[in-house]
């Protein structure tokens, strides 16, 4: 172990070196590399946990830039995926950790494969749906899961302990069905730290072998407000629960699949995952070419071009985001037009 | 009538009288949440029977989704 790079964290008494080499060897998944996502891996990479697998369908755009930490203009220029740009920065951070970029939907396929790998998942998905879908698996695999969420000045965090704590499907009822979304009312960037403070600690115990230090609490405040909540929140565990108790069900796991479209946190942004697997990306621009008026831009991730007031974004894995909508079907039109 | 709501002090009027009429006099009726009144959560059908009394301590709390 390099212990001059941890040494003020193994001198932290309740980590020391046991504690590091725990983390040391161990996983963590982060799914979203956005604000939370960006924060919760810097902070996890400098602290030398052995693996850390990052998933996000996303590429950088110049609004990320004033949250979302692990971001440069030249990500936005080169219009790199998220996972992609991610890693890059973090392997110059801490070239001793693993790091696993993934490009692409947190989707049941793909979680079925890592999670079982897995110590522990930070929830930094900026939806409900995939909440809800992370909340099943990480109970079907009896993994911790630290549920994080901000807007505004706002942020809210809770660790779900598998057969200890309430699950995100107890706590169903309070999921909002047309929340605030970070587009519709903003954000400021310190409440990220702060729901990452949270978040990363409660990781740093898990993974140190601190459990009786968790906060079992679930924990909100808004900065501008001047405001701290701490709730108790084992009373709000259900004995029907369909994903946690013993009639457990994992409904989310079921309904997934079905999930073809979706529209992007208030980005203005529909999102299309067509049936075909892979998209060939060199052969789909030449098609495209053959459009005088067509403005085409490529990456090795990615392709980008222009048409009208639209802009499609066309991914390897074959998912398009279709900006300047939020209307699934007029997508899925522009999708069909231009790309078969 | 002074209470606590989220760790601040807040005075209300006597017209306010229960749990529901908090969320309503804080024009948060429209949200599901999670409320704890004096360390007791409350199931939704409960608010209009918490009677507040001077000093008592209100959290509430609510999801949000962005990340």
């Amino acid at each position: 172990m390099e212990t001059n790079r941890y040494h003020r964290q193994i001198l932290f008494a309740p980590i020391g070196e046991a504690g590091q080499e725990k983390l040391i060897r161990s996983h963590v998944l982060i799914v979203g590399a956005g604000a939370l996502g960006s924060s919760s891996a810097e902070a996890l990479t400098r602290a030398g946990v052995g693996q850390l697998t990052i998933i996000d369908r996303d590429y950088v755009e110049e609004s990320n830039l004033q949250r979302q930490q692990l971001f440069s203009e030249a990500d936005v220029e080169q219009k790199m995926p998220k996972a992609v740009a991610a890693k890059q920065r973090l392997s110059g951070v801490n070239s001793h950790v693993k790091i696993d970029a993934i490009v692409g939907d947190a989707e049941i396929d793909i979680l079925r494969q890592i999670v079982p790998e897995t110590d522990l998942i930070i929830d930094a998905t900026d939806n409900f749906e995939t909440r809800l879908l992370l909340n099943d698996i990480a109970q079907k695999y009896q993994k911790p899961w630290i549920y994080g969420a901000v807007v505004a000045s706002y942020g809210v965090t809770f660790t779900v302990l598998p057969e200890k704590t309430p699950c995100l499907q107890c706590l169903q009822e309070y999921i909002p069905a047309n929340g605030a979304t970070c587009d519709s009312v903003g954000i400021i960037q310190p409440v990220v730290q702060k729901v990452v403070s949270q978040q990363v600690t409660e990781a740093l115990k898990l993974l140190t072998g601190n459990e009786a230090a968790l906060s079992g609490k679930l924990i909100s405040f808004d900065l501008w407000k001047n405001e701290h909540t701490e709730m108790e929140a084992a009373a709000l565990r259900k004995p029907d629960c369909p994903s946690c108790s013993s009639k457990r069900s994992y409904p989310n796991l079921a309904y997934n699949s079905r999930l073809k479209t979706a529209v992007l946190c208030g980005r203005n942004t529909v999102q299309l995952r067509p049936n075909r697997k892979r998209a060939d990306l060199d052969e789909v621009a030449k098609e495209l070419q053959k459009n005088k008026q067509i403005k085409l831009f490529q990456n090795p991730y990615l392709l980008s071009f222009e048409v009208d007031s639209f802009r499609i974004v066309l991914f390897q894995d074959g998912r398009a985001l279709v900006h300047g909508t939020m209307d699934q079907l007029e997508a899925k039109n522009i999708y069909h037009r231009y790309l078969g | 009538m002074k209470i606590t709501v989220n760790g601040n002090g807040l005075e209300i009027q006597e017209e306010v009288k229960h749990i529901k009429g908090l969320i309503d006099f804080l024009e948060l009726e429209d949200k599901p949440l999670i409320i704890e009144h004096n360390q007791q959560i409350l199931q939704k059908e409960e608010h209009e029977r918490a009677v507040l009394e001077n000093g008592d301590k209100v959290e509430i709390v609510h999801f949000v989704g962005g990340g």
